[in-house]
């Protein structure tokens, strides 16, 4: 097994009540790696991405089975606080969901509430506003309401939330589906950039962002892990029928 | 497609205007009736209200001088049960809302509530009676007095807090947890605080039936007739609305003190619509500041 792999998961199904929206998936994601989720609606990429850092129990009669390997132990394991996993393991979610703060006080919220010693708050704000490509836009106006930013602001604004937070890995939950092309392209000049530091696995119903953004690219139906490749090789020569029937657009 | 009639049309404009006519008048009578009682409260009651009326104690066996120490019980007990009220109700809304797993005991305990809301309040009177007063001893006192209104007001509190809290957006919740913020502090820095406006608003509708209710503190907390001052929360007081049902009912002279009873009436219907008010008020700010 590589060493470069930052997640792993082994056998996995997960039910919602008496759904299983996931069958035995069997995946690794690469570290410093932007890995792209695709597949029709309903498929259950984004329950798997919700998987990773456990935000799928706060939903009620929810089962995990398998296991899911964060270094070197597994996220399911009874004595792990999912709580400490999601410090670690940052997401940032399909419609921006700034909280009703200022700026400032939206960026220093994680840490200051997780206890992890913050030698100076105000400059863990600016680097991550400038990690986020925000800082030049809001630098002015750190103690005004995030609700006046626009849209794919808000979106930047809860990225450098997330990176606050320094985390591992950072899951992106169809994150440019609510913005407009312009705020899009921005992000994904982000997701770029934050590649070097970070591992992104990220949710997208956009095959053109897929192939522009990610490394690897895993196709979901129904379920089921269908293939799983360099970005390159899924969007070229598929291995299996259904991916290429997806991509060229023949369903879905 | 056929012509519609004349008569037909003609008929659907006469039920149109008729139900509108039944709609207005229905919403006619309402505010008619609260602005005659309120007009013939103050009618009655403006020539008795002075400085002196509000600031002075009653005199010669209550047919004359003030009401100061019915304003101020009625303060005390309002205080007292807003007290009490406010944090158990916010908590168990709290409870209900955010950690209580949905079955059976949650709603047999939502059945409950709503009963609680149902109970008559002289009910509420005889169980502070039985409970605070004789069986925890506290006597006729502001503290057993604040406990029964307390109670008779939860049900208001919990199903507004509850409210309150539903209304504040997942996506905010969700933010929070996936920051590594726990439970309880998501609770206590994101989905309090924007569920304060609902929280307020609900509390102050239940000031204001604490100021009101008169059968649950004629047996926990009120006095006839007491010139002194509270000391403690030990001491019973007078209250407004038991010192109207007094002066109206056992006084020393009824038909004498007629100028007295819609004085008091006056100041106490002003001091629960000004609650009111200030609900309405905190309501409207809030919602302005409210963006999503």
């Amino acid at each position: 097994m590589d060493a470069d792999m930052i997640i792993r998961l082994k056998n996995v199904n997960f039910y919602y009540g008496e759904n299983q929206a996931l069958t035995n998936i069997n995946m690794n994601f690469r570290k410093n790696k932007v890995t792209a989720l695709i597949g029709p609606s309903g498929c259950g990429k984004s329950t798997l991405l919700r998987l990773l850092n456990r935000m799928n129990e706060l939903i009620d009669a929810t089962r995990v089975e398998g296991e899911i390997i964060f270094e070197d132990k597994n996220i399911y394991a009874p004595d792990v606080d999912p709580v400490e996993i999601r410090r670690k393991i940052g997401m940032v979610f399909q419609k921006p969901n700034p909280f009703p703060k200022t700026i400032y006080n939206n960026i220093s919220y994680g840490p200051k509430l997780t206890g992890v010693p913050v030698h100076d708050m105000s400059a863990l704000v600016e680097q991550s506003l400038k990690q986020a490509v925000l800082w030049d836009e809001v630098k002015d106006i750190l103690n005004k309401s995030a609700m006046n930013l626009s849209g794919g602001q808000q979106q930047r604004l809860c990225i450098a939330r997330a990176l606050a937070m320094k985390p591992d890995i950072l899951l992106m939950d169809e994150p440019t589906s609510a913005l407009d092309p312009i705020s899009t392209a921005k992000i994904e000049e982000l997701i770029e950039e934050l590649k070097k530091d970070y591992t992104i696995i990220i949710v997208t119903h956009n095959m053109q962002q897929a192939a522009r953004i990610s490394d690897e690219t895993a196709f979901f139906y129904l379920g089921n892990l269908i293939e799983y490749s360099k970005t390159e090789k899924i969007f070229t020569k598929p291995d299996v029928k259904q991916t290429e029937d997806y991509i060229t657009g023949r369903f879905g | 497609m056929h012509q519609i009639q004349a008569s037909t049309m003609k008929w659907r404009y006469l039920q149109q205007s008729l139900f509108f006519a039944l709609i207005r008048g229905a919403a006619l009578i309402i505010t008619l009736a609260l602005g005659g009682i309120i007009l013939y409260i103050i009618i009655h009651g403006i020539s008795a209200i002075s400085w002196d009326f509000i600031t002075k104690p009653p005199t010669h066996s209550m047919t004359q001088g003030g009401i100061m120490p019915a304003i101020l019980g009625t303060i005390y007990l309002t205080v007292g049960a807003i007290s009490i009220g406010l944090p158990l109700g916010v908590a168990s809304a709290i409870y209900l809302s955010e950690y209580a797993r949905q079955g059976r005991m949650i709603r047999l305990i939502r059945v409950g509530i709503n009963c609680l809301a149902g109970v008559p309040s002289v009910v509420f009177g005889l169980f502070g009676l039985a409970f605070f007063v004789i069986f925890f001893g506290l006597g006729s006192s502001i503290l057993a007095g604040s406990l029964t209104l307390g109670f008779l007001i939860l049900p208001t509190i919990i199903g507004a807090s509850e409210e309150a809290l539903k209304s504040v957006p997942k996506t905010f919740r969700e933010a929070s947890l996936a920051l590594g913020v726990s439970k309880w502090q998501t609770i206590f820095r994101i989905v309090l605080p924007n569920a304060l406006p609902g929280i307020l608003t609900g509390s102050i509708l239940g000031i204001g039936r604490a100021a009101g209710e008169t059968a649950p503190i004629m047996f926990t907390a009120a006095a006839f007739f007491t010139s002194k001052l509270p000391n403690s929360v030990f001491d019973e007081v007078m209250a407004l609305p038991y010192h109207i049902y007094v002066l109206a009912t056992a006084g020393t002279n009824i038909e004498e003190t007629r100028p007295i009873q819609y004085g008091t009436v006056l100041v106490l219907v002003t001091l629960v619509l000004g609650i009111n008010m200030i609900a309405i008020i905190i309501r409207a700010y809030m919602r302005r500041n409210k963006r999503w």
